[in-house]
């Protein structure tokens, strides 16, 4: 298998991406665990006037498992720590950790279950499924793009769009915009 | 009777009366504001106090602003003869300096906003956005402007309690129209 997509490196820096990328989903397949020291969890809030709070996860773990046959049936999890939120400024990430936004002394994970994945181009898919975050659960998307994929590590850029009032986190609105950009980078190593 | 908007030689007019009160209501009421919401656990609750006290604090300004205009523009009457000469020179000192502090609190607030790292924006009463002061954030200027809003707070709220127990000792010992002038509007037959 390691030898395939070896095998398909080598052909794939002649192809173009696309086309390399569909050949690669299918020698995708198998289960990936994330790998926080080559994966991010950045988030950008806009705020009125320009600019906005950018911020990251520090911890979070997860799971890719890509089907062979069907990669609709193929999954994404994970679990983000909010305890490790960081923006730069100490007195945002106190704010964020307590209980005006994440409560991460009660509420200490932010789950993502995904529930379906359809692909949009040979790169690209949209994955659906249930967020959870201080109790609450809500549906929600990202989308998944192909970044790379070699000897046993697949990378994901994913981005989405949260409404963060959904979870009781609406504070500070609408100074700070009611949406939460999302914009990962995942990179899962074959376990 | 008709209300008067504008003073007389004698009396003052509603404008003013409104302006004193309206003022005397909000400077009062974020001094309060002030002292609970950087006491408070809830941060959330904090964090939604501190805004309201920012838009009530840029209110003040343009009240302040447009008081001083009307004061400028206005006639003013006079002290009654009966007011001795040690008040009748300091009453004129204290009431600059009150309104120097309706200044320099909103004034000082609006430093310590825009020089704060947290670049928190100012949007008054979620209506508009209020630019920043042009001074360099930082750490430093952050704590400088908090003790100086905090310094003028108490010196401000102080001096309204000495106003508020000059016109109580007017009323009640001196007896004369201090007080209720500027309570009951001049008229037109005035």
């Amino acid at each position: 298998m390691y030898t395939r997509i070896l095998g398909f490196a080598a052909v794939a820096a002649c192809l173009a991406m696309p086309v390399s990328a569909a050949v690669a989903l299918g020698d995708a397949a198998g289960s990936y665990s994330i790998s926080p020291a080559n994966s991010s969890i950045r988030f950008s809030i806009g705020k009125v006037g320009g600019g906005g709070l950018n911020g990251a996860f520090a911890r979070f773990k997860g799971s890719i498992r890509i089907d062979n046959g069907d990669v609709g049936r193929s999954q994404v999890n994970f679990t983000i720590f909010p305890e490790s939120v960081g923006t730069g400024q100490g007195r945002i990430d106190a704010f964020l950790r307590s209980d005006a936004v994440f409560d991460s002394a009660n509420s200490p994970e932010i789950q993502f279950r995904s529930t379906s994945v359809t692909r949009t181009s040979d790169t690209t898919a949209l994955v659906t499924g249930r967020l959870t975050a201080r109790g609450k659960t809500f549906p929600e998307k990202f989308t998944a793009e192909l970044g790379g994929l070699k000897a046993g590590t697949i990378k994901f850029h994913v981005t989405g769009k949260v409404l963060r009032s959904r979870y009781g986190m609406d504070v500070g609105t609408p100074i700070y915009s009611n949406i939460v950009d999302f914009d990962m980078t995942l990179t899962g190593k074959r376990g | 009777m008709q209300a008067s908007i504008t003073n007389t030689p004698t009396r003052y007019g509603w404008a003013t009366i409104l302006l004193h009160w309206l003022i005397a209501l909000i400077f009062i009421g974020q001094f309060g504001l002030g002292f609970i919401m950087v006491r408070l656990t809830s941060q959330r609750t904090a964090f939604e106090l501190i805004q309201l006290h920012k838009s009530f604090g840029f209110l003040l300004l343009g009240l302040v602003m447009l008081r001083i205009a009307w004061r400028l523009g206005n006639v003013w009457p006079p002290l009654p003869r009966s007011v001795g000469t040690l008040e009748r020179r300091a009453a004129p000192l204290a009431h600059f300096a009150l309104y120097a502090f309706q200044l320099a609190l909103p004034l000082s607030g609006w430093a310590l906003v825009s020089v704060s790292m947290l670049e928190i924006p100012s949007l008054p009463f979620n209506l508009f956005i209020m630019p920043n002061l042009p001074l360099a954030e930082s750490d430093g200027a952050e704590s400088f402007w908090a003790a100086a809003h905090w310094y003028l707070a108490y010196a401000g709220i102080a001096l309204v309690a000495l106003h508020a127990a000059a016109a109580l000792r007017h009323h009640f010992q001196l007896r004369d129209g201090v007080l209720t002038r500027m309570i009951t509007p001049s008229s037109d037959q005035e």
